[in-house]
Formats: C-alpha cells, structure tokens, sequence
C-alpha cells in the first residue's frame, strides 16, 4: 500500500536555504500585565529559525518561558515585539480569524495532555480539522482513516477517548495533527503523560513519520534525555537561549 | 457547515440525554402553556361568538328596573306601571322601520317532574313564547312541529318539550311523545298541553356544563301562558330585534331615551334599561381577549423561565467544555465556528424542547376544550408562530453563553482542568 503524503519529501539537512525556512522568530519579546505595576517580560528577544524538515526540539525547565515561546510558535499568542513568520506568512499583520486558518492550515498540534474532544469517537477527533478547512464529508473520512491506519489506530477508530489509553489517545492526537497537510508538527511534551515504555512508542512514532516523509517536527521539552534524540536542540533559560547543539542520540 | 453543526450539536445532546431533556423541560412546559391555553381559548371564543351570534346580532335585550333604592317599592310590584301591548304599539309606530319585531315571553315558572315510578325526575321550566320569540330560538325540531301562529292566536294548548326531557320521562324514540299531555304543577297552578313537537336540548348552550339535571325548557304560545297569569298585558321585558338597516347599537340608547323621557319620565318607580347584543358580543370579545391575553402572558412568563434555564445549561455546559474550547480553537475554529457551535446547539434544544411542547400543548388543549364541551382545533398559525419562536428564543437565550464561549482566550482555555 502506497505511503500517505504527508508533505512534500524533504530530507533533513538538505535544503537549508530561504525557501526552505518553515518558521523564522526574530527578537521575539514577550511581556506580560504590560503598563501595570505587574508588568514582566518573559522572553528577551529570542530568534529561531527552522528548516523544512528539520526535527528541533526546545528544552527548558518550567519557569524558562518554554510554554510562552510555544504559544507564540503555534500562534495561539503574538509576542509584544519582534516578527514571525510562518511558512512565508508574516503573521503580524494577520488579524485573528486569519490566525486561525493559519493554524488549521500550517500546524499540527500535540498536547502533552491530548486534548482529544469527550464523547466523541476517535474518527471525528482526527476529521475536526478538516471540518474547521471545510473539507467535503467523503474526503474527511478517508483521510481520517488513513491516517489513523498509518498511527495504528484503525481498529479503534469509532472508539471514544475515554475507552482508549494514553498511548492510544496520544496515537490518534498524532493523526489529527497531520490531517490537514501542516507544513509542521508543534509537539509540547508529548510523552509527559505516559509511562517510558509507552512514551518511546510515541517517540519511535515520531522519527519514523519524520524519517518516512520529512515531515518538519518541533518538540518542546523539559527533557534532557528525549532531546538529545533530535537533530538540533535549543536549550532556553530565564527567557533566551543559551545554548544550541546537535543532538547526540540522533539517528538520520 | 451548517448541517455539520447541527449534527454537531444533535450528538452533543444526546451524548448528555438527561441533562439534555430537563434544559429543555422549561421550554416544553412554557410552549405546551402558551399552546393549550390559545388552542382553548380559540375554541372557547368562538364557542360564545357563535353562539351568541346565533341569538341574532341584531337583538336588543330591554327590561324595567327600579329608579332607587327605596324597598317599600320592591315588595309590591306596581304591575301597572310595566309595558303595556299598547306602549309596545307605539313603540313599534315611532321606530318605524328600524324595528323588525319584537320579542315577548312570560314566564310560569319551573318545577320538577316525576315520573310514574316515582324515581325518575326531570327539571323544567316553562315559560310562553309570541311567534318572534320562538322563532328566534332557533331550535332544531327532531320531531313534531314547531308552535304555529295559529296556536298563537287561538292561544292553544300546545307545547314544545326537549329531547332531553323525552328521553328521560317519556322514551327513547323522541315520536313517541306527539300527541301526549303533559301535565304540569306550578305553584299549585295546574297545566295540561298536548306536546307537537320536540326540539334538541343545546348542550354547549349551558355554559361549562353537562349535569344529569339541567333544566329543559317547555314552550307553549304567548296566549296561552296569558290565559293563565293576571295582567297578562303587562310585560316587565322585552326583546326588539332590528331591521337589517339599522344599528342596534345606536338604535338601544334611542329607543331606551325614547321610554325614559317618555312613560317613565314622570314614574318614580321604574325605568328601561336594554343593552344590545351586539355591544353584548363587543364587551365578550374584549373580555374574552383580555382574559386570553391574560393567560398567555402566565404561560409566556413560564416560558421565559425555561429560557432562562436554557441560558443558564449552556453556560454550565461551556465552563464544562471550556478545555474543548481551547482545544477546536488550537486546530482551527474561529470565533464565528464556536459561536455558531453554541447558538445551534441552543436553538436545537429549543426547536426539540418546542416540537415536544406543541404537540404536549395541543393534546391538552384538545383534551381541555372537549372537556368544555368547545371544538378545540388547533390553529396553524400559532403552531407555525411557535416553532419560529423557539428558534428564535434559541438564538436569544444561547447568544450570551455562546458569545461566552466564542471569546475564550485558547490560551487560557486550553490551561482549563
């Protein structure tokens, strides 16, 4: 059976030019209570940048900003200064409608707590994002269901999230966050919720879908140990970067 | 999309079935209200309207009462002062044209008959009746004949009986009473008459009621309840019935004047008073609205509550789901998809809540009105007025709470356990 297109097929290393760059950050700050006596600036001008199929990970404590920095990446918040752009998109002028089409269209999401919909059979939580992009009922399941073949999770498709495990939710968050083509995966600590055993068949997951089809993956984590899997890692502290560096246990 | 959030939102109830059904019990209950209470009093109202329509919108009622308070005068009634066949003579000549006729009855009284057996009893009350008064009746004869201006004028002693009263003291078969006496004792008066005709016992006529002993009315011609009264020429009321072209309603005040400046000018006792059916029929119909307005407004104050509680769920509903919220906003939604999510989910529960409050509000309006002996049927109108409502009411009720939800932050949202 033919491999399911994710993306376009780029392998990672290649293609570190201009129109390869998925996301460029430039002296993103962000501040908090701003004009109040509360005001607190979290992060102090931090500049990323991501290749198409590149697979990055942020590692930071809690306190370092990492969920603030996410945020701003996914676009779920816009940072006081500094630009963004997304794929191309300069998502400072995007107002936010258009945000949200950005995100439905570009990222695909992994909770670290699922956030998968209740009651709601694993089927249409994978078709939720087509359903947002207006994707014609025949097509929503078929893609559906591919993808949660590819996860592995066909036989359980018409089951609610309160009947699978964690694993298995975290199987099916995986397949709706690639239903809608994104140009990436934002992932903020995927295996935090499961046990090691569990967790290293998401993360085994990971790198096959990265290996397979290039697709671009960005892992925000406060591990050390699941980092060093990655290409490149950034580690943040106290609101910047400090340091970046290849990741030792990574296999191309 | 749209279709997608109605399924959406279909399976969002019935994934909750309980709660679902006591959001919308408000509303069935207030629709069911304000939806039996029109059905009833529809059927009510046009129950009096036509029935009294029936009695002849150009009907005038008048009757002498008594100018003071001064009860000397009530005890002995100055017979003499009444109405006399000539007064009505001259009324007729001076408004010539405008009166069609004029309506007489004298009352004899009522008593109750027994039967052979000395168990069966039926209640009368029987009264003489000129030509215009029985035909303004309007009885429907199931057998016999109706009183003739022969008898009218040969004062003979015939009399028209209910069927009801056939039933009960003579037989089943309503021919079988033709050509029998009847024989009746009133204050021990005594009265004979040969029956030639049975008419039908008007049963929406009593108002509200059915009861086993509701009197039924025996008719017999004016003369010949005259023949049996003292100053049978004096008449203490009357009924004048309208010709085509005039209007009753101006016509009673003038004809009332007419008495009042008139006979009664100079009579410390007595004067006329008449009201109109046809104002008779306008003050009904105001009160009757009034009294449906009335109802309506309690059944909408009930419904107004069940909208509240409708409000009130989806706000629960949404604090419940605010991490969901968070969620379909992360993958995509925007504020219109969330808020569209939420008014539809409402206006479902308003529009099913509604559906099962029309049909609950007409069986009871059905079941009420035939307990009223009315014809209850059910208006299109108010049903099509009453779905449009709900959703309507849906939209209004869910607006805030889904507005609530359209405006969460992800962000904080998602942060949401």
């Amino acid at each position: 059976m033919a491999e399911p297109i994710l993306c376009t097929e780029y392998k990672a290393g290649e293609n570190m030019n201009e129109q390869n760059v998925i996301m460029e950050a430039r002296n993103i700050h962000k501040s908090y209570n701003i004009g109040t006596e509360n005001e607190i600036e979290i992060l102090h001008g931090i500049d990323f940048t991501v290749h198409r199929g590149e697979f990055v990970s942020i590692v930071g404590t809690s306190g370092s900003g990492k969920s603030t920095l996410m945020n701003i990446l996914g676009i779920l918040d816009r940072p006081t200064v500094g630009s963004y752009v997304l794929n191309g998109i300069d998502v400072s002028t995007s107002s936010d409608t258009d945000l949200s089409h950005i995100r439905n269209q570009e990222i695909g999401f992994v909770f670290q707590t699922y956030n998968l919909i209740p009651r709601t059979s694993a089927l249409r939580n994978v078709e939720l994002p087509m359903l947002y992009a207006r994707v014609p009922e025949k097509r929503r399941r078929e893609r559906a269901e591919e993808l949660l073949r590819l996860v592995g999770m066909e036989e359980r498709m018409d089951h609610t999230p309160d009947a699978l495990s964690g694993g298995q939710k975290q199987r099916v968050a995986i397949a709706r966050a690639l239903v809608n083509h994104p140009s990436l995966i934002l992932a903020d600590e995927p295996t935090g919720a499961l046990d090691s055993h569990t967790g290293r068949v998401i993360m085994n997951l990971f790198h096959e879908l990265h290996r397979k089809s290039g697709i671009t993956i960005v892992l925000i984590t406060h591990s050390q140990e699941l980092a060093e899997e990655t290409e490149r890692i950034l580690t943040l502290k106290d609101g910047v970067f400090i340091g970046e560096r290849r990741g030792s246990k990574y296999v191309a | 999309m749209l279709l997608e959030n109605i399924k959406l939102a279909f399976t969002g109830l019935m994934a909750n079935k309980i709660r679902s059904f006591l959001t919308m019990l408000g509303v069935i209950i207030g629709i069911a209200a304000v939806i039996a209470i029109m059905t009833v009093s529809s059927a009510m109202q046009r129950s009096v309207m036509s029935m009294m329509g029936s009695m002849g919108t150009n009907r005038i009622e008048f009757f002498l009462t008594q100018k003071g308070n001064d009860t000397a005068v009530r005890d002995t009634d100055k017979t003499k002062d009444y109405m006399s066949e000539d007064d009505f003579k001259d009324l007729m000549q001076h408004f010539q044209g405008q009166v069609e006729g004029l309506a007489l009855e004298r009352s004899l009284g009522n008593t109750i008959m027994e039967k052979e057996d000395g168990r069966t009893q039926a209640s009368i009350n029987l009264s003489g009746g000129n030509s215009l008064d029985i035909k303004t009746k309007n009885l429907t004869m199931l057998a016999g004949r109706t009183l003739s201006l022969e008898d009218q004028k040969r004062a003979a002693k015939v009399a028209l009986v209910s069927d009801r009263y056939v039933e009960k003291m003579i037989g089943p078969d309503v021919n079988q009473a033709l050509g029998q006496e009847i024989e009746i004792l009133i204050d021990s008066k005594y009265y004979a008459y040969t029956i030639v005709g049975v008419y039908q016992y008007n049963v929406s006529a009593a108002f509200g009621g059915n009861m086993e002993d509701m009197p039924t009315d025996v008719y017999i011609p004016l003369a010949t309840a005259n023949l049996q009264v003292k100053d049978s020429e004096y008449y203490d009321s009357f009924t004048l019935f309208t010709a085509e072209a005039a209007d009753p309603e101006t016509l009673c005040p003038e004809i009332q004047d007419y008495l009042n400046n008139g006979k009664y000018l100079d009579n410390d006792t007595y004067m006329v008073f008449g009201y109109s059916m046809k104002e008779q029929i306008r003050q009904m119909t105001s009160m009757l609205s009034s009294l449906k307005l009335a109802f309506v407004a309690v059944g909408a104050i009930a419904l107004l509550v069940g909208g509240i509680g409708v409000m009130n769920i989806m706000v629960v509903s949404i604090t419940e789901r605010t991490r969901e919220i968070g969620t379909r906003k992360a993958l995509g939604a925007t504020n219109l998809d969330i808020r569209l999510q939420f008014i539809t989910e409402a206006v479902m529960i308003c529009l099913i809540g509604g559906a099962i409050g029309i049909l609950l509000g007409l069986g009871l309006g059905i079941i009420a009105s035939s307990l009223l002996h009315f014809e209850g049927h059910p208006s299109i109108a108010g049903i099509a007025v009453s779905v449009l409502f709900s959703m309507a009411f849906g939209v209004f009720f869910g607006y805030y709470p889904a507005n609530k939800a359209a405006k969460l932050d992800p962000i904080e949202a998602l942060r949401y356990e």
